[in-house]
């Protein structure tokens, strides 16, 4: 793709953008939050539907399967020109887990049967999906899951607990690591199977988080049914699956979260305001302004580190061991900010709720409350450094082989 | 590693092959041992004129290749990983900077084919005291019958023993402390009333203290404009900066791959201790800051090529951060290879030493880090 073809296709996703974006949408947050005014859902429906039709949903997909067979940098310049506007596509968010992480990973393992049941309802957001990956008894160390699968001809009879099913209470498809042989090394007897929600045998509960109300939901799975054309891979093969799709996440979880919308939110504006500065403009608080400045680089040295690592990847972004690099730096970005801001913010950083806080002040305690699972979700901060020592620095195993 | 253009990929992979054949760290040894007072080999630096990289930042027309920034720093990037003794990045990039800059084309004629040629060797003489500090320039530059006068003193002036002709900071203005007022000259290395004697730091590269006993310099030496010299020397130090932090990413990088293999070869308690968790996630810290270290580093040689206009921020994010992993990482070097790391007989004491004299030249992380503060507004 030259630099003329992606300039045409710019103004042509500018002119589709002018014809068919609800100007009413724009800069509307949307996401797990309930659309109350009736009217602003059908206008959301109308536009998502607008966008599954033109394969925008998961633009790089093949056109079969609902996306638009478009480039990376294509895709690029769909986000970055609805960016402009203030656009948003509601299809990965209404998806859940379908477009960036289940999606990818059946485009590579999945029978082309599966291809066609699967893909389009994601590429739509039509249908949404959660992953069924951690239990209570196996966090960091996923292979030595229990969540049992017994082969009953068509199908798997699913018993066991899931748990951090973000969404589940809400998705109609499940994507669930199962074991399906017991006698053999734990990670050679694990299964990726995909099963509808609704359906008796599986029960959800949300689970309430310190930061208040959250996405996740424990799953129960009893005499649960996944019928055995959803096997995702081969048998017992579920984690060459899994670690795939887990390489996805990694890759969903790149950027740092946080970066302000405008000047006014950034670190160093909240700075100045609540701390003061003196008659040459620093910082009145040294050592908070020493704080101040080392984390703003830290955050400008990842947001340089991610566009590198794009740039040398030369629009073939892979998904690659670098991932795991990103993702911990991005994490110590994103924990620090939120604990600055707070420390900047004095007793003012220290609310819950009501009317003696501003909501800016609420929004950080709540950011930095959820902020804590950056480092846990998506693989530890600890297991992202045991990847790279292994897969990136080639240094023995840390871990007990299982 | 930036995406680089086919040249600069060959550029890089001759530094490559020439830094690890003919000039590993084995001769910075070498001319330690030798007690040199240059502080460095002719024969080094006469094989980096005859491979032009005298020339890479000087235009055509002068001798040289113009290349740019980035692709100096690709080479002093491969220099820094074995410690290369030579006077290419005080005289080719930061005393070439500043006649490129500030200089008319008079002087540039006069000093940039001698620069290519390596007759002239360049050096900025801008700090007075202990610290970093560019606006509290002291050194008087009088006036009088068409020529200027200069009396004081400049101190750990970098390859200040074997340069040929000084760019000295001076006040013809206002006092110590204003940005205003500050004229900068180029000052021959022998003129009359300038003496040098070498500072002997703890690296054994070479630091000169110069001191100005009524050094008569002609009107006609002025680089720049009289009193408004402090732009050009912020723009100078700006590259400077920018180029010695690819260097100091080299010897970094070098130190990093030297604990990595030492990790994966020296055995304790019967397996090698890289197996062990505690390191293997400290060589991952180290991995993941080296990583972001680079990409600042990168970025700021890339947005001096493009005449970015926040050079002020991202040169000092760049000496800054990669200051701050080169300090952790030396210190990581001695700390990982364990009693052998405290041996002369093994370099590594050779990278922490010159770890510490790049990390304060042309200021130090807290330097950077409030100039970084103050370009972005607090």
């Amino acid at each position: 793709m030259t630099e003329t073809d992606l300039t045409h296709f710019r103004e042509s996703t500018r002119s589709w953008l002018a014809d068919n974006f609800p100007a009413s949408l724009a800069n509307k947050m949307l996401g797990y939050e309930h659309i109350s005014d009736p009217e602003v859902a059908q206008q959301l429906e109308v536009w998502r539907q607008k966008l599954a039709e033109q394969g925008w949903g998961a633009p790089t997909w093949p056109k079969e399967y609902g996306g638009a067979e478009l480039s990376q940098s294509e895709a690029r310049v769909i986000s970055q020109e609805m960016a402009k506007i203030g656009a948003m596509n509601p299809i990965p968010l209404l998806a859940g887990m379908g477009v960036t992480m289940v999606g990818p990973t059946v485009l590579e393992y999945g029978t082309e049967e599966q291809k066609q049941k699967h893909l389009p309802g994601i590429a739509s957001g039509e249908v949404r999906w959660c992953l069924g990956l951690s239990e209570p008894g196996a966090g960091s160390d996923l292979a030595s899951l229990s969540t049992k699968a017994v082969d009953e001809g068509d199908s798997f009879i699913l018993n066991g607990q899931k748990t951090w099913t973000s969404g589940a209470d809400i998705s109609q498809w499940c994507g669930a690591l199962v074991r399906t042989d017991s006698n053999v090394k734990k990670r050679d007897g694990i299964s990726f199977v995909m099963l509808p929600m609704d359906q008796e045998g599986v029960e959800t509960k949300p689970i309430r988080l310190i930061a208040g109300a959250s996405p996740f939901c424990e799953t129960f799975f009893t005499d649960a049914h996944a019928e055995k054309t959803d096997l995702l891979g081969d048998l017992n093969d579920g984690w060459s699956v899994v670690k795939r799709l887990l390489q996805h996440e990694r890759q969903s979880q790149t950027s740092a979260r946080g970066a302000p919308a405008n000047k006014a939110d950034s670190l160093q504006e909240v700075a100045k305001k609540y701390v003061g500065t003196d008659a040459d403009g620093r910082l009145s608080d040294a050592d908070l302004r020493t704080r101040v400045a080392s984390h703003l680089m830290d955050a400008q040295a990842h947001g340089l580190t991610v566009a590198r690592i794009t740039a040398e990847a030369r629009g073939n972004p892979k998904v690659s061991a670098a991932a795991s690099i990103l993702k911990n730096s991005a994490t110590k970005v994103a924990q620090t900010k939120s604990e600055l801001t707070m420390e900047l913010m004095g007793n003012q950083g220290i609310g819950w709720e009501g009317d003696h806080f501003s909501s800016s002040e609420l929004n950080n305690v709540r950011e930095w409350l959820s902020g804590k699972a950056i480092s846990i979700y998506g693989g530890s901060f600890e297991v992202q450094n045991n990847i790279i020592s292994k897969n990136i620095l080639g240094l023995p195993e840390t871990t007990q082989k299982g | 590693m930036a995406a680089l253009s086919e040249e600069q990929s060959m550029l890089r992979d001759q530094a490559k092959s020439w830094v690890t054949e003919q000039s590993p760290v084995l001769k910075f040894r070498q001319m330690r041992d030798s007690g040199i007072n240059l502080k460095y080999t002719p024969t080094t630096w006469d094989a980096m004129v005859e491979m032009g990289w005298t020339g890479i930042l000087v235009p055509e027309e002068f001798g040289g290749s113009d290349l740019g920034y980035l692709t100096f720093g690709v080479v002093l990037e491969e220099l820094g990983r074995q410690l290369t003794a030579s006077p290419l990045f005080a005289s080719a990039l930061v005393g070439t900077s500043a006649v490129l800059l500030a200089g008319n084309d008079q002087q540039k004629q006069a000093l940039l084919p001698k620069v290519v040629d390596g007759s002239e060797i360049l050096s900025l003489a801008v700090d007075e005291t202990a610290r970093h500090a560019p606006a509290q320039t002291a050194l008087q530059a009088t006036a009088a019958d068409g020529s200027f006068t200069l009396q004081g003193e400049k101190t750990f002036v970098m390859e200040g023993m074997a340069a040929t002709t000084f760019i000295v900071a001076a006040r013809t203005s206002g006092s110590a402390g204003d940005e205003t007022g500050i004229t900068l000259f180029l000052v021959a290395a022998d003129a009359a009333g300038l003496e040098r004697a070498p500072i002997h730091t703890v690296d054994s590269r070479g630091h000169a203290h110069l001191t100005f006993n009524n050094v008569v310099v002609s009107a006609e030496h002025v680089l720049g404009q009289v009193d408004a010299g402090f732009a050009d020397l912020q723009a100078v130090l700006d590259r400077a900066s920018a180029g010695l932090a690819a260097e100091m990413l080299g010897t970094a990088a070098q130190a990093f791959d030297m604990t990595l293999e030492y990790l994966k070869t020296r055995e304790q308690f019967g397996r090698v201790i890289g197996s062990f968790q505690a390191l293997g996630h400290r060589a991952a810290e180290l991995y993941t800051a080296m990583e972001l270290a680079r990409s600042c580093a990168e970025h700021a040689l890339e947005a001096i090529d493009g005449n970015a206009e926040n050079l002020a921020e991202v040169c000092s994010l760049s000496k800054c951060r990669v200051g701050e992993f080169l300090h952790v990482m030396s210190n990581q070097l001695i700390q990982i290879h364990g009693g052998i790391g405290m041996t002369d007989e093994f370099d590594a004491g050779f990278y922490l030493k010159r770890a510490r004299v790049l990390e304060t030249a042309f200021g130090n992380r807290a330097y950077h880090r409030d100039r970084y503060a103050m370009a972005l507004g607090f």
